[in-house]
């Protein structure tokens, strides 16, 4: 592989154009644990595995779903740490943007600023990019929203979408099931539905999470 | 002599029945000697925003050209216009940001909120903000236009009489007050057009 000689500075590029420590992340991404996300008409919903390492782990202290604003929430797929680094910047960001404008920060900005924070990290001295892709549901004025963040800062908005291991079934899935009409129960229960395609054991309320936000703007995590 | 007194001023804005007014005087002076009088100290920040600013000319000047800048960068990232209670607690915290070597200047800021309601607010120089329900007044003839207002005043004027009312308030007022005068400027907007009249009163 030619491109491996330009994967030690992350500044070059690689002569067939890429940046390989970006596909690199991507790889971590892809081994994660799959997580998705549904925009329902009146709401959206994101989902993850929650796998543990060993029965002894006590599943209550794992939150793989955080809420960035009260009507913002995001999971991820890929690394843990790397996710919690970018939680901490989103919702600092988001506080700031309120103490200037005293509003809720408006969905799409949020994500472009996140995102923008992890292009930096593309393109700076001594640092990698995170190992992690998010999905940010939100509700605000221009109703329900879901994007989708790269490690490289790329971001797209998406009606249904899913990373991580079992990214190209679980897509297949959300394809076939997706309808542009679908309610916020319905898209719930394909959420489910999704993971279960999946899933390596069994699936119960303790091994996976369910973040939820409706028309009342209020993002909350579904009690399992 | 305070620096808010270098130049001279008045402003004073009203609420409406499903409207708002937004009135300044047409002085600019150095102390004692008046250099123009078509100074503009009202500016349209967008259709549903106005921004008066009181007190030093050159920071008037300065704070405006900032805002106008963070409203035009607001407008292309956000795909919107800004609300003008978002735009109020935008002009505070520049202020504060000078809270040790402000702006010498007292902005009133008035618009159409949501659902066309109307917003008026004023504050000091470094961004204590004042909401008002009737009307907020700045400026070296505040005082005057304090109490020409408190009597004026009524509850759901319409465009026509709110304009009425704002007029005799201001010119009134700066007749008492010898650093501003030189005329009106009257903005009255409601949520389809805007209408901007010029006052003759006593000139000096």
């Amino acid at each position: 592989m030619g491109d491996s000689q330009y994967s030690f500075s992350l500044t070059t590029f690689s002569p067939s154009g890429k940046l390989v420590q970006i596909e690199h992340a991507l790889t971590a991404v892809g081994s994660g644990q799959t997580s998705l996300g549904i925009k329902a008409a009146n709401g959206v919903v994101i989902a993850t595995e929650k796998k543990l390492p060993s029965i002894l782990v006590d599943e209550t202290s794992v939150q793989k779903i955080q809420c960035l604003t009260p009507n913002i929430g995001v999971v991820y797929s890929g690394m843990g740490p790397d996710f919690r680094v970018l939680v901490r910047k989103s919702r600092k960001q988001a506080e700031q943007y309120h103490r200037l404008y005293k509003e809720p920060i408006p969905v799409t900005q949020l994500v472009r600023e996140t995102a923008a924070v992890m292009q930096e990290f593309t393109q700076s001295g001594g640092v990698r990019p995170f190992g992690v892709s998010l999905l940010v549901a939100g509700y605000d004025d221009n109703g329900p929203q879901l994007y989708q963040l790269d490690p490289s800062g790329s971001y797209f908005s998406w009606k249904a979408s899913a990373m991580g291991k079992n990214v190209s079934n679980a897509k297949t899935f959300l394809e076939k099931r997706y309808t542009d009409d679908m309610e916020l129960d319905d898209a719930v229960h394909t959420a489910i539905l999704t993971l279960k395609e999946g899933f390596e054991g069994q699936i119960s309320g303790k091994n996976i999470e369910i973040g939820i936000i409706g028309t009342d703007k209020k993002f909350w995590q579904a009690p399992l | 002599m305070s620096i808010f007194e270098y130049n001279g001023s008045a402003l004073v804005a009203m609420v409406g029945k499903n409207c708002f007014a937004i009135a300044s005087d047409r002085r600019l002076g150095v102390q004692l000697q008046a250099i123009a009088t078509d100074f503009q100290s009202i500016s349209k920040i967008h259709d549903r925003v106005f921004l008066g600013l009181s007190g030093l000319a050159t920071d008037a000047q300065t704070l405006y050209q900032r805002l106008v800048f963070r409203h035009k960068l607001y407008q292309l990232r956000e795909e919107r216009d800004m609300k003008p209670e978002t735009f109020a607690n935008l002009v505070s915290a520049l202020l504060y940001e000078k809270r040790f070597g402000p702006y010498f200047c007292q902005p009133v800021i008035a618009g159409l909120g949501d659902e066309d309601k109307p917003f008026i607010c004023t504050m000091d120089s470094i961004g204590a903000k004042e909401l008002a329900k009737d009307f907020v007044v700045a400026g070296t003839a505040s005082e005057f236009l304090y109490g020409a207002c408190e009597s004026m005043f009524k509850e759901d004027m319409e465009p026509e009489e709110l304009f009425e009312t704002v007029s005799q308030a201001l010119l009134s007022s700066v007749d008492r007050d010898c650093l501003s005068g030189w005329g009106g400027h009257v903005y009255v907007v409601t949520p389809t057009e805007v209408k901007e009249r010029i006052l003759k009163g006593r000139m000096d």
